[in-house]
C-alpha cells in the first residue's frame, strides 16, 4: 500500500493516541510528506546514507553455508556492515535529518536490544543534536555494553522500570515524555510501529534494502524466489519486502518462537496474537483473554516486543507474506552455523531469519535464490550466547 | 437524558460546579474501593470515575501507574469490575463513569462491552487513546447507551474542538496541563485561557471539566473560577488512599471529598 488512507493498511494502524499529540503528529506528517519528495532534503540522506553509514551494502552469496545444505542459494544482505553495526541507521538518519528540518531541539527515543538507542545516539550527534533514550532496566542490564556506547555517544539514558521493564514499557515511557514536552520534543521511532505516519515513514526510510536487493539480484540477472526477514516491531522486515511485494517471491517473515509457540514465552506476535490496540495503532497483539498485554520472551531484546507493524498485519491477512517462526534453540544453531560456515556473525534477531532460510534452502533446488536480510551483526550478543552455551552445554 | 447530564443540569439549577473524583477500582483491594466510594458519595461527589487497570496505561503518570499494578496484580477482572460496579449501584445514584483504554473496550467488543458495563451501571466512558479519528465504531455502540467523553488538550485546535465537542456527551474533558495525569506544575496560564476559549467556542452546549494534576481546593477554586463547569481529581486521591488504612478510609475520603466540593458551590 503506497500511502495508506487516513493511516490504515487495510483494517490496521490507524492513530489511537492522546489528545496531546494530535498537533504534533500532525506536525510530523505535514513536514514528511513535504520533505520525502524534496529534492535537497534526498540528496542529503543519500549523502549521509552513503559516506557515513555506509551504502549500499553488499549483497553477499554465501557460497559455503549454500553448499553445506545442499539446496539454493542463499544471498546475505550485509545490513550489520552498516555503522553502527544494523539496519537501524537507516531510518534515525532520515528522521534526525526531518527533526533538524523541522526545528526540532530536543530528540527521543526508545530503545530494546540498545540497536536504535545507539543508531539515535550517532544519527544525531553526526547532525549536532542531543538525544535522550528510554530503555527498559531489564535491557539495560542484558545490553549493557549498548548502554555505555550511547553514553559514549552523548545521549542519556533513562532505564524504564515500569511494567515487564522491556521495550513495550519503553515506548510507553516515551510516549509519557512526548506528551510533557510535546511543544519542543521530537519523538524518533525505531521501528515501523506507533501511529500513522510512523509505519510507513520507517518502512520508506527501511526500503533502501529492499531496493538495492532488487537492483542487486538484476545485476547478478536473478530474480529471489525467497525473501527473509527477522520481524521485531518489523522494520528490517518491512523495508525489505515493501519493494519486492510486487514480485512473485515467496516473502516470509520470521518471529521469535522464544521456548516455543505453546509455551507463553515467546514474542511471535503475528502467529500468535490477535487483534487490539497498543501503542496507537491497531495490529496483532500479544494479549490475554481480558485484553492486558502479555509478557514476551526472546533470546534477541530487539525481537522482545508484544506488538508489530500494521503493515505487517495487513500483510499477513492479506496473505502476501508468510509469517513464521524460530525457536532460542534453532536461532542458536543458526547463529553457530552462519559463524563458523561464513564467518559472519549476526545479531541474535537476524539469526531467527538464517534459522529460516536454512530450513527453505534445504527443501529448496539447487536453482533457487533465497535473499535474507541480515539486519545487525552479533558482536552485541557474543556474551549472551556464551550464557546460553554454558547453560544448555552442547558443543 | 443520561444520568451524567441530568447531573450537569441540577448542579446548575443550584448554580454548583461538578466534583469528578477518580478512582483505580480494585486498589488496594475491591473492599477498600467500597469504602472509598462511601466516603466519597458522603463527601458530597456529584460524578464518580472509576478507572479500569490496563497493562499500558501510556497517558497516566506514576501514581495511576502504581495503582493499575497492583489493582492487576489482586486480580482485577472485567466480570469482576461489572460486579462490583452492581454493588456500587445499590448503594448511590451517582452517576459512574468508567476509565480505561481503548484495548479493553475492542478486545471484547465495543458493543458488548458497553452493553455489559451499561447493565452494570456505567453511564459512560472515558478513553484517553481514542482520538476521534478512530471512533466511529465505538460511538455507533455507545449511541443510546452511554455518554462517550472525549479528551480536549490546550493545544487543540479550533476545527478539531468543534469535531471533538460534537462527538462527546456528558461533559467535555479539558486535559489542563501538557503531560501524563498527576503531575502537579501548578496552575498555569495557557490552563486559564484554553478554558476560556473552549467555553466561548462550545456556547454552554457541553459542560466543560478540567482534570490532570487537580488535586487541591485551591486548584479547584481556580479552575471553577477560570469558568470551568466541574472539575476531575484523581491522583490526589490515590495517594490518600494509599496511606490510609482501611477503617478510616471513608471518614478520610469523605473530609478530603468535602473540601474540594465545597469549592465548587457559589458562594457570591
Ligand atoms: C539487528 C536487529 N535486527 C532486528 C531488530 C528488530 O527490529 P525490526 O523488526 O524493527 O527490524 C533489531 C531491534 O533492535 C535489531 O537490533
Amino acid at each position: 500500500m503506497k500511502y495508506p488512507k487516513n493511516g490504515r493498511f487495510g483494517e490496521f494502524g490507524g492513530k489511537y493516541i492522546p489528545e496531546t499529540l494530535v498537533p504534533a503528529i500532525e506536525e510530523l506528517e505535514e513536514n514528511y510528506l513535504k520533505f520525502k519528495n524534496d529534492k535537497n532534503f534526498k540528496k542529503e540522506l543519500d549523502y549521509y546514507l552513503k559516506v557515513y553509514a555506509g551504502r549500499p551494502t553488499p549483497l553477499y552469496y554465501a557460497k559455503n553455508l549454500s553448499e553445506k545444505l545442499g539446496g539454493g542459494k542463499i544471498y546475505l544482505k550485509r545490513e550489520d556492515l552498516l555503522h553502527g553495526g544494523a539496519h537501524k541507521i537507516n531510518n534515525t538518519l532520515g528522521q534526525a535529518l526531518l527533526a533538524k528540518k523541522m526545528n526540532k531541539k530536543r530528540i527521543i527515543a526508545e530503545t530494546g536490544a540498545g540497536q536504535h538507542g545507539v543508531a539515535t545516539a550517532m544519527a544525531c550527534a553526526a547532525l549536532g543534536m542531543k538525544a535522550e533514550v528510554y530503555m527498559g532496566y531489564k535491557d539495560t542490564i542484558r545490553q549493557k555494553l549498548n548502554v555505555f556506547r550511547m553514553n559514549l555517544l552523548g545521549s542519556k539514558v533513562h532505564p524504564v522500570k515500569s511494567g515487564s521493564k522491556t521495550l513495550k514499557d519503553a515506548i510507553n515511557e516515551a510516549i509519557r515524555d512526548w506528551i510533557t514536552n510535546v511543544e519542543n520534543t521530537y519523538y524518533l521511532l525505531g521501528s515501523a510501529v506507533g501511529p500513522h505516519p510512523y509505519p510507513v515513514m520507517v518502512r520508506d526510510f527501511q526500503s533502501v534494502i529492499g531496493n538495492e536487493i532488487k537492483s542487486q539480484m538484476k545485476k547478478l540477472n536473478k530474480t529471489p524466489d525467497s525473501i527473509i526477514a527477522c520481524v521485531g516491531g518489523g522494520s528490517n522486515a518491512i523495508g525489505t519486502f515493501y519493494p519486492l511485494v510486487d514480485s512473485n517471491a515467496e516473502i516470509i517473515g520470521v518471529e521469535a518462537a522464544g521456548h516455543g509457540l505453546k509455551s507463553k514465552k515467546h514474542s511471535a506476535t503475528l502467529s500468535a496474537g490477535s487483534k487490539g490496540v497498543l501503542h496507537g495503532m491497531m495490529t496483532y497483539l500479544l494479549q490475554d483473554k481480558e485484553g492486558q498485554i502479555t509478557e514476551t520472551h526472546s533470546i534477541s531484546a530487539g525481537l522482545d516486543y508484544p506488538g508489530v507493524g500494521p503493515e505487517h498485519s495487513y500483510l499477513k491477512d492479506t496473505k502476501r507474506v508468510k509469517y513464521h517462526s524460530a525457536t532460542d534453540t534453532e536461532v542458536i544453531d543458526a547463529f553457530l552455523m552462519l559463524t563458523r560456515t561464513e564467518g559472519i556473525i549476526p545479531a541474535l534477531e537476524s539469526a531467527h531469519a538464517i534459522a529460516e532460510a536454512i530450513k527453505v534452502a534445504k527443501k529448496s533446488k539447487k536453482s533457487e535464490s533465497i535473499v535474507v536480510t541480515l539486519s545487525g551483526r552479533g558482536d552485541k550478543d557474543v556474551e549472551e550466547v556464551q550464557n546460553y552455551l554454558s547453560k544448555n552445554v552442547k558443543n | 437524558m443520561s444520568k451524567i447530564k441530568e447531573k450537569f443540569k441540577e448542579l446548575q439549577e443550584r448554580n454548583e460546579k461538578a466534583l469528578i473524583s477518580y478512582i483505580m477500582a480494585g486498589f488496594p483491594n475491591e473492599k477498600s474501593t467500597i469504602s472509598v466510594v462511601r466516603g466519597l458519595v458522603k463527601g458530597g461527589v456529584d460524578i464518580i470515575e472509576l478507572g479500569f487497570p490496563f497493562s499500558d496505561p501510556l497517558a497516566d503518570g506514576p501514581v495511576i501507574q502504581n495503582a493499575s499494578t497492583i489493582s492487576l496484580e489482586k486480580g482485577t477482572k472485567i466480570d469482576k469490575f461489572f460486579s462490583l460496579v452492581k454493588k456500587i449501584r445499590k448503594e448511590t445514584d451517582t452517576p459512574l463513569i468508567l476509565m480505561t483504554y481503548t484495548n479493553i473496550l475492542y478486545h471484547k467488543g465495543y458493543s458488548k462491552f458497553i452493553a455489559e458495563a451499561k447493565k452494570a451501571g456505567i453511564d459512560g466512558f472515558i478513553l484517553p487513546d481514542m482520538s476521534i479519528e478512530e471512533s466511529e465504531d465505538y460511538l455507533k455502540a455507545a449511541k443510546n447507551n452511554a455518554d462517550t467523553i472525549f479528551l480536549i488538550s490546550p493545544n487543540t485546535s479550533k476545527t478539531r474542538i468543534a469535531k471533538i465537542a460534537k462527538a462527546s456527551s456528558g461533559f467535555l474533558y479539558l486535559v489542563a496541563v501538557y503531560g501524563t495525569t498527576g503531575v502537579k506544575t501548578g496552575i498555569k496560564n495557557y490552563t486559564l485561557d484554553a478554558i476560556k476559549n473552549v467555553k466561548n467556542q462550545t456556547k454552554g452546549k457541553i459542560p466543560v471539566s478540567v482534570g490532570f494534576g487537580v488535586s487541591t481546593p485551591e486548584d479547584v477554586k481556580k479552575y471553577i473560577k477560570a469558568g470551568a463547569d466541574g472539575v476531575i481529581v484523581g491522583s490526589a486521591y490515590l495517594k490518600l488512599i494509599e496511606k490510609t488504612s482501611q477503617s478510616k478510609l471513608e471518614s478520610k475520603i469523605a473530609l478530603f471529598t468535602k473540601s474540594l466540593k465545597c469549592q465548587t458551590v457559589h458562594k457570591k
